[in-house]
């Protein structure tokens, strides 16, 4: 799914950057099919994915939770990855794309802390300087990531204005990168200014484009029927769906965080509590009031606490191409569990949130239903152990 | 009288555009303080509309903004403000700043006639690119008499100065510098006045105003030889902050 030549997906995208950030937006505008088109990246791109990353990434038929919804379980196991979940693959590619544009230090905002790493690893690999922008809040609730980051050499910088959280990350780094034009902004999801949210979606595409060949390898199935994915700002939701939007036989299902629940006030549904609005330089849906002000999102997990949403899934959610699902704090820490005791695999709060849909679906006994499994839990496991110590 | 911002820009004298973030320090601060601004003899006064994701703001107006949404501003409180102001000055060109999602929510049409009702002249939207005024709002910016002013920084080239003042309504706003963080220095750089000479050469058909890091008196002279006129924000919000507003401003005429 391509946008239009200004950004737009039907009326979500765009660029809403302030005259400072123009010449940068645009240079990477003009630069980046180009250079992601071009066959030497190509070639050295695919060598990282595959012998740094570690892709292909498996995708396992989850015999146990088909068992128990009756249907047909795979997980795509982006958890699997190099630095833990699917983000290593867009930092890889922009840091890539950033040398070939002759940029020489990287900033990035970050949620929980996994495109932090994601970006900081791919710093380290290529010798480059690198700030992370991360709320306070999530400095205090991701600490494992933030060590991680510091120990790579990154710089990590509270953002202190706000909920203190990933939006205000991103105005941070946003802010930074207007007073030093000169650094790279490396975004971790498909949002921000046109170019990225259709950057970020080609380098995740990679995700679906492996599902696809997976099937009909070693599996024979041509098609899934279900594609579900976890949605803050989008990335890993866009890399699953990518290669299935035009098939119309494959249903695309987005679970949102509902927090403690979508009509508590303490929730980060983007796409049923949001409105048309601006966020971080594009036009999509956003949590906000009626004068326009943002409103504080809540989730228990740091990556999906986002008040916006990417505009391509916007566009998915709101054309009904997409079926947009949600799950609580407690139903994403449940299926947490349940994946954990029943295949062996402590998934992030994140990808919890998409297991928690296998819940929410009636699947026929033949359905061929692929969730993808975005990160793994180690980031969390505080927060699991405060859950679960009480005998839940 | 029609037109505020081209009657201001016709005077034979350096002129000064103050800054205030409405709401700030109290919710009722904005029409008092103007008050005192037009008994000093400020030339222009531009209102910033404090926003929860303030993007192209540094950290002492994010403050104000936070401090006046705490108070419990809003847009419709601000336009009152606003008509208040101009009972106070039928002459002094009223200037809103704000981001492009405040105009969005409220609707542009519903936001340009209310701009028109409480008397405001002109607007500054940051991340409303020129591309998207131009093909979708000037028009009914046009139809409604509300100017509209581009921001202009030192990364842009001449090409998109040119295009940005075709488009400009009102005046130009050159951002004296990158850095969002407010006043470094009293003076500006030869960087800096190498750029605003740049911009003086390309003889443009706007006046235009310096902002950014203003904060004396050498500043405002200097920016009123390179362009039309000196903005002060940060270091207004600085003084309200001390409440040492009156002097700050004595010093600057």
């Amino acid at each position: 799914m391509k946008p239009t030549i200004d950004g737009f997906y039907g009326n979500f995208g765009g660029a809403f950057v302030p005259e400072m950030l123009h010449k940068n937006v645009e240079e990477l505008k003009n630069n980046y099919i180009t250079i992601l088109s071009d066959s030497e990246f190509k070639k050295e791109l695919a060598g990282l994915l595959k012998n740094y990353v570690g892709r292909p990434t498996p995708l396992y038929k989850a015999e146990n939770l088909s068992r128990i919804y009756k249907t047909n379980v795979f997980l795509k196991r982006e958890d699997l990855n190099h630095t833990g979940a699917h983000k290593i693959n867009n930092a890889l590619g922009q840091i890539l794309l950033a040398k070939k544009m002759g940029k020489t230090s990287i900033i990035a905002e970050t949620g929980a802390g996994q495109h932090g790493v994601a970006t900081a690893t791919a710093c380290a690999l290529f010798g480059l300087p690198c700030k992370v922008f991360m709320g306070e809040l999530d400095i205090e609730r991701q600490a494992p990531n933030v060590a991680r980051m510091k120990m790579l050499g990154a710089e990590v910088i509270p953002a202190l204005s706000g909920s203190k959280t990933l939006k205000d990350a991103t105005n941070e780094a946003i802010r930074y990168w207007i007073a030093n034009p000169e650094a790279y902004y490396l975004i971790g999801s498909v949002v921000g200014p046109h170019p990225y949210p259709d950057l970020v979606a080609r380098l995740q595409a990679v995700i679906s484009k492996e599902i696809k060949q997976q099937l009909l390898t070693e599996n024979s199935i041509e098609n899934p029927d279900y594609v579900i994915a976890c949605v803050g700002g989008g990335s890993n939701a866009a890399g699953a769906f990518y290669h299935f939007i035009d098939n119309e036989d494959v249903k695309l299902v987005a679970v949102e965080a509902a927090g403690e629940g979508v009509n508590t006030g303490k929730s980060a549904a983007t796409f049923q509590l949001g409105s048309l609005g601006v966020i971080h330089g594009n036009q999509t849906l956003v949590m906000q009031n009626s004068e326009g002000q943002i409103i504080e999102p809540y989730s228990i997990s740091a990556g999906l606490d986002y008040p916006g949403i990417g505009p391509m899934l916007a566009e998915l959610l709101t054309s009904k191409r997409c079926i947009g699902l949600d799950a609580t704090d407690l139903e994403a820490l449940e299926a947490a569990k349940l994946l954990t005791q029943q295949e062996g695999i402590i998934p992030a709060l994140e990808s919890a949130h998409a297991i928690a849909a296998l819940e929410k679906i009636k699947f026929k006994p033949t359905d061929v239903v692929v969730v993808n499994l975005s990160g793994r839990g180690d980031k969390d496991m505080d927060t699991y152990m405060n859950y679960f110590k009480n005998g839940k | 009288m029609e037109n505020r911002i081209e009657q201001v820009f016709k005077q034979d004298k350096d002129l000064l555009n103050i800054f205030i973030t409405a709401g700030y320090p109290k919710i009722d601060s904005l029409s008092k303080i103007s008050q005192a601004l037009i008994n000093q003899g400020v030339d222009v006064i531009e209102i910033g509309m404090p926003y929860s994701d303030p993007l192209a703001d540094g950290e002492v107006i994010q403050e104000a903004s936070s401090v006046a949404l705490n108070n419990g501003i809003t847009i419709s409180n601000i336009f009152d403000q606003a008509a208040e102001i101009r009972t106070m000055s039928n002459s002094i060109p009223l200037i809103l700043m704000g981001y492009f999602n405040q105009l969005l929510q409220i609707g542009v049409e519903n936001f340009l006639i209310k701009c028109k009702r409480s008397g405001v002249d002109g607007l500054i939207i940051p991340d409303l690119p020129v591309e998207v005024y131009l093909s979708e709002y000037e028009e009914i910016f046009k139809s409604f008499g509300i100017k509209m002013s581009f921001l202009i920084t030192p990364q842009t080239s001449d090409e998109r100065i040119k295009l940005l003042d075709k488009a400009c309504s009102s005046f130009i706003y050159i951002v004296s510098d990158n850095s969002l963080t407010g006043a470094s220095s009293d003076r500006f750089n030869k960087k800096q006045i190498a750029y605003f000479k740049r911009i003086q050469g390309l003889n443009l058909r706007s006046p235009s105003m310096i902002g950014f890091g203003i904060s004396s008196k050498i500043m405002v002279k200097e920016a009123n030889i390179y362009a039309n006129g000196a903005i002060i924000g940060s270091a207004f919000i600085k003084a309200l902050e001390k409440n040492e507003q009156m002097s700050f401003i004595d010093k600057l005429i």
